[in-house]
C-alpha cells in the first residue's frame, strides 16, 4: 500500500466515521429537547424518561464525536500538510465559527445533562435547545470549508502560485455551500430520525403496549419522515449546483461519457472507463439534462470533453450515487406512506407490517448518508482543491502510514463496538416500568 | 501587529486549555493515585467535578488548533508534520480519555466493568499531557528545520531529546498540580473537608515535582534548547517572570498549607500563566525557532482581521456562559 493510499484510506475512515456521530449530535438533540418540551407541556412521565434516555445518547454519541472530530482537525495537518498550508486561510473563517458553535454545545450540554435539578425547568429547556442549535450550526460550519474545496472562491493566486488577497467571507458562502449544508442538514435529521424510529419499532413488535416505545417511535418517525419528504428537494438543488460548478463530478456520478444535448438519466449501469460507455443501464431520454439544468434539450458535459488525468474514478461514484438516490427515494416512500396512513387513521401508524418496514428501512438514511459523502469526495479527485491543489501533491512526506490507519481503524473500531452495546443498554432498552 | 494580536491570542488560548483541560488530564492521574482510606470518595468527587465540564474544556484544543492554521498555515504545516508521531499519540490518548470518561459514566453495569474503563482513562490522561508537553519542548528545540515551507529535519527532530522529554514529565506534573488545587477547592465548596486535606497535600507534593521538573527542564535547555535558554538568562522578561514564577509556586505551597484552598487557586494559575507565558514569550518573534517567524508565517491580514473578529465577538457570549457552567455545578459534588 503506498503512502497516499494509506492517507486516504485514514482519511476517509476518519470522516466516515466521525461523520456518523457528528449526525447524531446534530439530530439527537432535537428529538431530546421534543421529548422534554412534550413533558413540561402535558406531564406525562413517559415524555420525562424518554428525554432522559435519548440525552443519555447525546452524551455518549457526542462525546465520541468530540474526540473524533478533534482528531480530523489534526489529521488535516498530519496527512494533509500542503493542503493546510495552501487551504487554512480559506477555510479559517468557517472553522472559527464552528468552533464557537462547538463551544456552545459543549457548555450547554453540560448543563443539561448534569443540571436536571440544578437549573429552572425553562433554562433547562433552553439549554437544549443550545445543544440542538450549537449542533446544526457547527455542522453546517465543517460543511462550508468542505463546499470550499469543491468550489473554491475568494483568492486570488499571484503569478507565483501564491495565495494572495484572501476574502474570507466569500470563501465560506462558495457556490456549492448553501446546497451543500441543506442537504447535509437534513440527511442528519433524516438518517437519526428514521434509525431510532426503526429501533423503538423493533420492540415495539415484540411489546406493542409500550407507551415508552410507541411515544419515542411517533416522535422520532415524525422527524425523520419530515427530512424525507423534503431530502429529494434539496436534492436537486444539490445536483443543479454540482452541474453548474462541478462538470466533472456530475459527468462521474451519472456516468455520463459523452457531451450531449437531451442527456439521458441512467439508472443502474456499469460504467467503463476505457470503453468510455455505460452498459446495462436503464435510459430515461432527456432526463439529466432536464434535472441538470431544468431543460429536456439542455447540453451535458461528459467525461470525454474533461482530460483523463482530470476524472475522478467513475465506477464508485456512479455506484454511490446510485446507493444515495436508491435509499433516498424509499425513504421518501416510506414517510409518505406513514403520513398518509397516520392521516386516514388519526393516529400513529402502529400495525405490524408497517413497524416491519420501517425496521428494514432503518439503516438505509446512513447508508445514503456515507454514499453521499463518497460521492462528493471521490468525485472530487484527482483534486483536493478544486482546480487548484491535487490530492497526491497535499499528502504528507510522512512514510509509513499504514501505522497510523492501522491504528486508528482498530481502535475506531474498537469504539463503534462498544458504543452500540452501551446505546442498547441505556436508551433503546425498554425502562423497567413502562 | 496584528500578526502579535493573532500570536498572543494564541497563547493565551494555549494558556487556557491547560488550565482548564489541563486540569482535566491531571484528574485522570489522581485517579490513577488515589490512595488511602477515602481513595473510592478521591475518585467519586473527581467524576462528578468534571463530567458536566470536561467537554467544554476540551474546545479550548479545537480553539488552538483552529487559531493555529487559520492565522499561520506554513506553521501548521510543519509542526504536524515535524511532530506526526508524538501528535498521533497525543490524539490516541484524546480519544481513549474522553471516551473511556463517557464509558465509565455510562459503561456496563458492574464494578470490574468502571474499574476498567477507569484505568484508561487515568492511563490515558498520564500519556496525553506528556505528549503534549513534548510537542511543546521539541518547537523549543530550534532542531525542527523548515526550507520553503518543507520540513528537512525529518520526523525525529526535537522530540526525541531528553530536553522534551523533561518538558513532556512537566507537563504532566503541572496538570496534576492543577487538579490537586482545583479538587480541594471543589471539595471545600462541597462540603468536604477530609477530602480538601487530602487535595492539599497531594498539591503541595505536586508543586514540589512541578518546580522540580521545571528547574531541570531550564538547565537542560542550555544544551537541549539553546534558543529557550539565551531568552531564560538574557532578556529582561526572564529576569522578572521566574523569579515569579517561582514566587507564585511558594505562595501556592503555603496557601495549601493553611488550607486556604482558593488563594492557592489563583496562585497555581499565576504560576501557570508565568511558566507557559514565559515559554512564548522566548519563542516569540519565531513561530518555529529557528526558521519560521511570525511575519513570514501569518496568513494575510484580512484573514487575522476576521479570525480575530470572530473570537472577539465569540468570546462576548461564550465567557458569561462558560462562567454559568461552572457556577452552576460549583459545590455540586457534595450531594447524594
Amino acid at each position: 500500500m503506498t503512502d497516499l493510499l494509506a492517507a486516504r484510506a485514514q482519511m476517509a475512515f476518519s470522516l466516515g466515521f466521525h461523520i456518523l456521530f457528528a449526525v447524531a449530535g446534530m439530530a439527537m438533540p432535537m428529538l431530546m429537547v421534543g421529548a422534554e418540551a412534550l413533558w413540561q407541556r402535558t406531564r406525562d412521565p413517559v415524555y420525562l424518561e424518554l428525554a432522559k434516555r435519548w440525552s443519555r445518547g447525546v452524551a455518549i454519541l457526542v462525546a465520541v464525536g468530540a474526540v473524533s472530530g478533534t482528531v480530523l482537525s489534526f489529521e488535516l495537518g498530519l496527512l494533509w500538510p500542503r493542503f493546510m498550508a495552501f487551504a487554512g486561510p480559506m477555510v479559517g473563517m468557517p472553522f472559527s465559527l464552528e468552533g464557537f458553535a462547538f463551544f456552545t454545545e459543549a457548555i450547554f450540554l453540560g448543563v443539561y445533562l448534569y443540571g436536571w435539578d440544578r437549573v429552572s425547568e425553562r433554562a433547562h429547556l433552553l439549554s437544549g435547545l443550545m445543544v440542538l442549535l450549537g449542533g446544526v450550526v457547527s455542522g453546517a460550519f465543517v460543511v462550508c470549508a468542505n463546499a470550499w474545496m469543491n468550489t473554491p472562491t475568494g483568492f486570488d493566486l499571484n503569478a507565483a502560485g501564491e495565495v494572495i488577497a484572501v476574502r474570507p467571507l466569500e470563501a465560506m458562502l462558495n457556490p456549492a455551500a448553501f446546497s451543500q449544508v441543506l442537504h447535509m442538514t437534513l440527511a442528519a435529521f433524516q438518517a437519526v430520525g428514521i434509525a431510532v424510529a426503526a429501533i423503538h419499532a423493533w420492540v415495539l413488535l415484540r411489546t406493542p403496549r409500550s407507551r415508552f416505545h410507541q411515544a419515542a417511535f411517533a416522535l422520532a418517525l415524525l422527524v425523520g419522515g419530515v427530512a424525507s419528504i423534503l431530502q429529494p428537494l434539496s436534492g436537486d438543488l444539490a445536483a443543479k449546483q454540482v452541474a453548474r460548478n462541478q462538470p466533472a463530478k456530475l459527468a462521474a456520478l451519472e456516468a455520463h461519457f459523452e457531451t450531449t444535448e437531451g442527456a439521458p438519466l441512467l439508472i443502474g449501469g456499469w460504467p467503463d472507463e476505457e470503453a468510455e460507455e455505460t452498459r446495462f443501464a436503464i435510459r430515461i431520454p432527456g432526463a439529466l439534462s432536464f434535472l441538470a439544468h431544468g431543460d429536456f434539450g439542455a447540453e451535458v458535459t461528459g467525461l470525454s470533453d474533461i482530460p483523463r488525468d482530470e476524472w475522478p474514478p467513475v465506477a464508485p461514484v456512479h455506484l454511490a450515487f446510485q446507493i444515495m438516490v436508491g435509499c433516498g427515494t424509499v425513504l421518501m416512500g416510506v414517510a409518505f406512506l406513514g403520513a398518509g396512513l397516520a392521516w386516514r387513521r388519526k393516529r400513529i401508524p402502529l400495525d405490524p407490517r408497517f413497524l416491519r418496514l420501517v425496521v428494514l428501512s432503518g439503516p438505509l438514511g446512513f447508508i445514503a448518508l456515507e454514499a453521499g459523502w463518497t460521492v462528493t469526495e471521490v468525485g472530487r479527485q484527482p483534486w483536493v482543491v478544486r482546480g487548484f491543489l491535487r490530492t497526491a501533491d497535499a499528502v504528507t512526506p510522512m512514510p509509513g502510514l499504514v501505522v497510523p490507519l492501522v491504528t486508528f481503524s482498530l481502535l475506531y473500531l474498537l469504539l463503534g463496538v462498544l458504543v452500540l452495546a452501551m446505546l442498547r443498554r441505556h436508551v433503546f432498552a425498554s425502562p423497567d416500568a413502562p | 501587529m496584528l500578526v502579535d494580536v493573532a500570536a498572543l491570542v494564541l497563547a493565551i488560548a494555549l494558556v487556557v486549555y491547560v488550565l482548564t483541560g489541563g486540569a482535566d488530564y491531571g484528574g485522570g492521574v489522581w485517579v490513577l493515585l488515589a490512595s488511602g482510606s477515602r481513595a473510592r470518595q478521591q475518585r467519586a468527587l473527581i467524576e462528578k467535578v468534571l463530567a458536566p465540564i470536561w467537554e467544554a474544556n476540551h474546545v479550548w484544543l479545537i480553539v488552538v488548533v483552529v487559531v493555529l492554521f487559520a492565522c499561520f498555515p506554513p506553521a501548521f504545516a510543519a509542526v504536524t508534520t515535524a511532530l506526526h508521531i508524538p501528535l498521533t499519540l497525543f490524539l490516541v490518548g484524546v480519544v481513549l480519555r474522553g471516551s473511556a470518561f463517557v464509558f465509565r459514566h455510562y459503561g456496563m453495569e458492574g464494578a470490574a466493568g468502571r474499574r476498567r474503563w477507569s484505568r484508561v482513562f487515568a492511563g490515558a490522561s498520564v500519556v496525553t499531557p506528556v505528549m503534549l508537553g513534548v510537542c511543546a519542548g521539541a518547537l523549543s528545540t530550534g532542531t525542527i528545520r523548515v526550507q520553503d515551507g518543507l520540513v528537512t529535519s525529518g520526523f525525529f527532530a526535537g522530540w526525541t531529546g531528553p530536553f522534551a522529554g523533561v518538558v513532556g514529565l512537566l507537563t504532566l506534573a503541572l496538570c496534576a498540580q492543577l487538579a490537586a488545587v482545583y479538587l480541594a477547592v471543589e471539595a471545600e465548596a462541597s462540603g468536604l473537608p477530609a477530602l480538601r486535606d487530602d487535595f492539599a497535600v497531594r498539591g503541595i507534593l505536586a508543586t514540589a515535582v512541578t518546580g522540580g521538573l521545571a528547574l531541570v527542564a531550564a538547565l537542560l535547555s542550555r544544551g537541549g534548547a539553546p534558543g529557550l535558554w539565551e531568552e531564560l538568562t538574557g532578556s529582561f522578561g526572564a529576569v522578572i517572570g521566574l523569579p515569579a514564577g517561582a514566587v507564585a509556586a511558594v505562595a501556592t505551597v503555603l496557601a495549601l498549607h493553611r488550607r486556604d484552598v482558593r488563594r492557592a487557586r489563583l496562585a497555581v494559575g499565576a504560576q501557570t500563566v508565568l511558566l507557559l507565558g514565559g515559554w512564548a514569550a522566548a519563542l516569540h518573534p519565531h513561530a518555529l525557532r529557528p526558521d519560521l517567524t511570525l511575519a513570514e508565517a501569518a496568513a494575510p491580514t484580512e484573514v487575522l482581521a476576521v479570525t480575530l473578529g470572530i473570537l472577539g465577538l465569540g468570546a462576548v457570549f461564550l465567557l458569561p456562559a462558560l462562567a454559568w457552567l461552572f457556577r452552576v455545578f460549583e459545590g455540586a459534588a457534595g450531594e447524594r
